[in-house]
C-alpha cells in the first residue's frame, strides 16, 4: 500500500471500541517517522518560516522597546491606577501562565492515563508551555516597578537583613511559577535527549554534529539507559501532575486570599485550572493545525489527534461555563450585597462588552465542537480555538478589572483604560512567544520521535499479547 | 545473510601507537522480535557486561535481559524529602527565627500558610534529582564512546537494534561470541575497537 493511498484509506477517527485506531498513518515505518520529523529541521529554511520569523522578531522588538521605555520612565506608562493596581500586566501574566498548562497536561497527565495519542503532540505542547511561562514570568518581573530589585522576591541574603514574607500568596506564586518553569524545562529536555541523538546521527554538517552531539549528551539508546530514562520520565510525570494543578491554584490564591468581592471565592482554584487547560488546549490547536499543514506532519498529528483535542476543548469549556454560572448563583445565594453587585456589574456594568466577549468565546463558541463535522473542519477548529484564546484573555481582564474598579466604597471607584503601551506589550508578548516557537520548530524535533515509535505496532513483540490488532499484515518472526 | 565485518579502521589503527584495543562486539538486528531472541540468548549464555541498544524503549526487554529495577525512585524520594525539609526550615528560619514578621495577627510559626511553598520545594527537588540522578546513573553526559566509531551504529537512533557485548566480560571470547550472536538472527556482527 502506498503512503498516499494509506493516508486516505485509513480513517483513524472511528470510535468503534472493537478496534484500536492507528496513531501513525501513511504506512510509515521507524525510518519514515524519523524522516518525517527530522526533515522539518533538516531542510532549507522555507520562505514561509522566514516571513513568520521576521514578523515575530519585529513584534518582539516592539516589546523590547516598550520595556526599555517602561524601565527608563516608570510604571506610569501603563494604564494602572488606584484602585486598579494590577491592570494589563497581571491579566497578561495569568493569561500566559494558563496557556502553559495544556502542555503539561498533555505531557504528564495524559502520560499517566496511558493516552498514547499524546505522543504526536506532546513535544511542541511542552515547548509551548516553556515559552508561555517565559512570557508569563516577564510580566510580574517588570510589574514590580523597579525590575532591578526583582531579586527581593527570592530568599536571598541581602544588605538589609530582611527575608521575604512567606505567608503571602504572591510569594507562593514566585515559588510555584519558578518550580513550574524549571520542572517543565527538565521534562522537555529529558524527552528531547533521544530525539536530539537522532538528529545528531543524521546530521551531515560538522557544526550540526557538534551542537546536536553536545546536546544529546552521548545518548546511545542503551536499554539500561532507557530503563532509567523511562523511570525518570514516569517520576517527572507523576511530579508534574500535582504541580500543574498547584500552579494555577496558587495563581488563583493571589485573588482568592484577598477580600475583594468577585475574588474572595473558594471556586477559584478548580475554575482557574479548568480555564487554563481550556485556553492551553486552544493554543495547542492554534499551533498544531497550521504546523501539520506547513511541516507535512499529517501522518503523525492525525485527524484523530485534532479530534481528541477538540473534545477536551469542549469538556473544559463546559467546566468553565459551569464555573461562570456557579459564580452568579453563589453571588445571589450568598445574599452578600457586595458580591451580588460585583456580578451584576460584571455583566451589566461599564465593562459589559468584555463579559459578553468572554461568555460568547468560552461558553458558546466551543459548543460547535459537539459536531464531528466541525471537529474535522480545520477552519472551524481554528476559529473556535482562537475564540477560546480571546475569551480566556477577557476572562482574566473581567476578573481583575471589574472587581478592582468597583469594590466596596463608591468613593474609591475608578475607571481603567489601557494605554498604547499596555496594548503594544500584550502584542509584543506574542512576538516573544512566536519567536521562540519558530526557533524551536526550525532546530529541534517538533514531534517526540522515540515516543511515537514506541506506540507503533512494530514496537511490540509479536505473539506475547502486546500487539494492538493493527499488525495483521506483519508476520511474526519464528524464533 | 549474516556477515562478519572487520572494520577497516581496526587494521589501520593497529599500525599506529597505541594499538587499537578490542572493546566489544556489536551485532545488528532488524526488528523487535530479533532483539528479544538475541537478548534472551545472550543472557542465557551467562554474559553480564553487555547491553541492548534501540531507537525507543522496547517494553519487556528489561526482563529478557534480566536487568534489575533501577534504584532511581529511592534517590528521588531522598531528593523530595530534602526539598520538603528544606522548604520547611527555610520558611521557619526566615519568618519565625531570623527576621520574625507578624502577619495578620497570626502566630509567628503557623504551618498551614507554609504548605504551598513546602510542596513546591518538594516537587522542585524531586524533579531535579530525577533528571540528574537518571543522567548520573547512566553515566551521561558521555562525550566519548567507541561505539560511535561504527557507521552501522548510527542507525540505533533510527530503526535498528543492537546488542553490544563488552570484551571485558569473563565469558567473552571473540569467535565464540560472534558465533552466538550470528546464530541468533544478527544481520551483521562487527568489532568495536578503541
Amino acid at each position: 500500500m502506498t503512503a498516499i493511498a494509506a493516508q486516505y484509506l485509513v480513517d483513524n477517527t472511528s470510535d468503534d471500541p472493537r478496534e484500536r485506531p492507528p496513531l501513525v498513518l501513511g504506512g510509515l515505518d521507524f525510518n519514515g517517522v524519523s524522516d518525517e520529523v527530522c526533515k522539518v529541521s533538516e531542510r532549507k529554511t522555507t520562505l514561509a518560516w522566514k516571513v513568520c520569523f521576521a514578523l515575530s522578531v519585529s513584534t518582539l522588538g516592539v516589546l523590547g522597546l516598550c520595556i526599555l521605555y517602561l524601565v527608563t520612565t516608570g510604571v506610569g506608562v501603563w494604564g494602572n491606577n488606584q484602585p486598579v493596581g494590577w491592570g494589563f500586566p497581571i491579566v497578561n501574566f495569568v493569561f500566559w501562565i494558563g496557556i502553559g498548562h495544556a502542555g503539561t497536561l498533555i505531557s504528564a497527565i495524559l502520560f499517566l492515563f496511558r493516552q498514547k495519542w499524546r505522543t504526536g503532540i506532546n513535544r511542541f505542547a511542552e515547548a509551548m508551555t516553556i515559552f508561555a511561562v517565559i512570557c508569563a514570568g516577564m510580566f510580574p518581573g517588570i510589574h514590580v516597578g523597579r525590575p532591578w530589585l526583582a531579586y527581593w522576591l527570592f530568599p536571598i541574603p541581602n544588605q538589609m537583613g530582611t527575608w521575604p514574607q512567606f505567608r503571602s500568596a504572591l510569594l507562593w506564586d514566585v515559588f510555584a511559577v519558578g518550580t513550574y518553569f524549571t520542572v517543565s524545562l527538565l521534562f522537555w529536555y529529558t524527552g528531547l535527549i533521544p530525539d536530539i541523538a537522532t538528529l545528531r546521527d543524521r546530521a551531515t554538517g560538522r557544526i550540526k554534529q557538534i551542537v546536536y552531539g553536545f546536546l544529546a549528551l552521548g545518548w546511545n539508546g542503551s536499554n539500561r539507559h532507557w530503563h532509567r530514562f523511562e523511570r525518570a520520565y514516569l517520576l517527572l510525570a507523576a511530579l508534574a501532575t500535582p504541580l500543574v494543578l498547584s500552579v494555577h491554584s496558587v495563581v488563583s490564591f493571589d485573588f482568592a486570599t484577598s477580600q475583594v468581592p468577585g475574588w474572595h471565592t473558594t471556586i477559584f482554584p478548580p475554575y482557574f485550572v479548568a480555564g487554563a487547560i481550556y485556553g492551553g488546549f486552544a493554543m495547542v490547536l492554534v499551533l498544531a493545525v497550521p504546523a501539520r499543514e506547513l511541516f507535512g506532519l499529517k501522518d503523525l498529528i492525525t485527524l484523530r489527534h485534532i479530534d481528541n483535542m477538540c473534545k477536551i476543548l469542549l469538556a473544559t469549556g463546559m467546566i468553565v461555563s459551569y464555573a461562570y454560572m456557579s459564580e452568579f448563583f453563589i453571588a445571589w445565594y450568598s445574599t452578600n450585597h457586595f458580591e451580588k453587585f460585583t456580578f451584576y456589574n460584571r455583566a451589566f456594568g461599564p465593562y459589559w462588552w468584555g463579559w459578553c466577549i468572554m461568555t460568547f468565546c468560552n461558553a458558546v463558541a466551543p459548543q460547535l465542537m459537539w459536531s464531528k463535522k466541525m471537529r474535522h473542519n480545520m477552519w472551524a477548529v481554528m476559529a473556535v480555538a482562537i475564540c477560546a484564546n480571546i475569551g480566556m484573555w477577557f476572562e482574566r481582564f473581567e476578573i481583575i478589572v471589574t472587581s478592582l474598579t468597583r469594590d466596596f466604597l463608591p468613593t474609591s471607584w475608578h475607571w481603567f483604560k489601557p494605554t498604547t503601551i499596555d496594548i503594544l506589550m500584550l502584542i509584543g508578548s506574542f512576538g516573544l512567544f512566536f519567536t521562540l516557537f519558530l526557533l524551536f520548530c526550525r532546530f529541534l524535533p517538533v514531534v517526540a520521535i522515540a515516543e511515537v515509535k514506541g506506540v507503533m505496532p512494530q514496537a511490540h513483540r509479536h505473539g506475547h499479547g502486546h500487539g494492538n490488532g493493527q499488525d495483521g499484515a506483519e508476520t511474526a518472526v519464528t524464533r | 545473510m549474516s556477515t562478519l565485518l572487520e572494520p577497516q579502521s581496526r587494521t589501520d589503527v593497529e599500525t599506529e601507537t597505541p594499538p587499537a584495543k578490542l572493546v566489544g562486539l556489536l551485532a545488528e538486528y532488524e526488528n523487535v522480535d530479533a532483539i528479544f531472541a538475541a537478548a534472551e540468548a545472550v543472557r542465557n549464555a551467562g554474559f553480564t557486561r553487555w547491553d541492548c541498544h534501540s531507537p525507543f524503549p522496547v517494553h519487556g526487554l528489561d526482563k529478557a535481559m534480566g536487568v534489575r529495577p533501577t534504584r532511581l525512585p529511592w534517590i528521588v524520594l531522598c531528593g523530595g524529602l530534602f526539598g520538603l525539609v528544606g522548604g520547611l526550615v527555610l520558611q521557619w528560619w526566615c519568618n519565625a527565627y531570623d527576621y520574625p514578621i507578624i502577619t495578620a495577627g497570626k502566630p509567628l510559626w503557623s504551618l498551614p500558610a507554609n504548605i504551598p511553598i513546602i510542596f513546591e520545594c518538594t516537587v522542585l527537588c524531586s524533579a531535579i534529582t530525577a533528571v540528574f540522578g537518571m543522567l548520573a546513573l547512566n553515566r551521561l553526559p558521555m562525550l566519548y564512546n567507541p561505539l560511535f566509531k561504527s557507521d552501522r551504529f548510527r542507525r540505533v537512533t533510527n530503526d535498528r537494534f543492537f546488542v553490544v557485548i563488552d570484551a571485558s566480560d569473563t565469558k567473552f571470547d571473540e569467535s565464540w561470541t560472534t558465533e552466538l550472536l550470528k546464530a541468533n538472527g544478527a544481520v551483521a556482527v562487527e568489532c568495536v575497537v578503541d
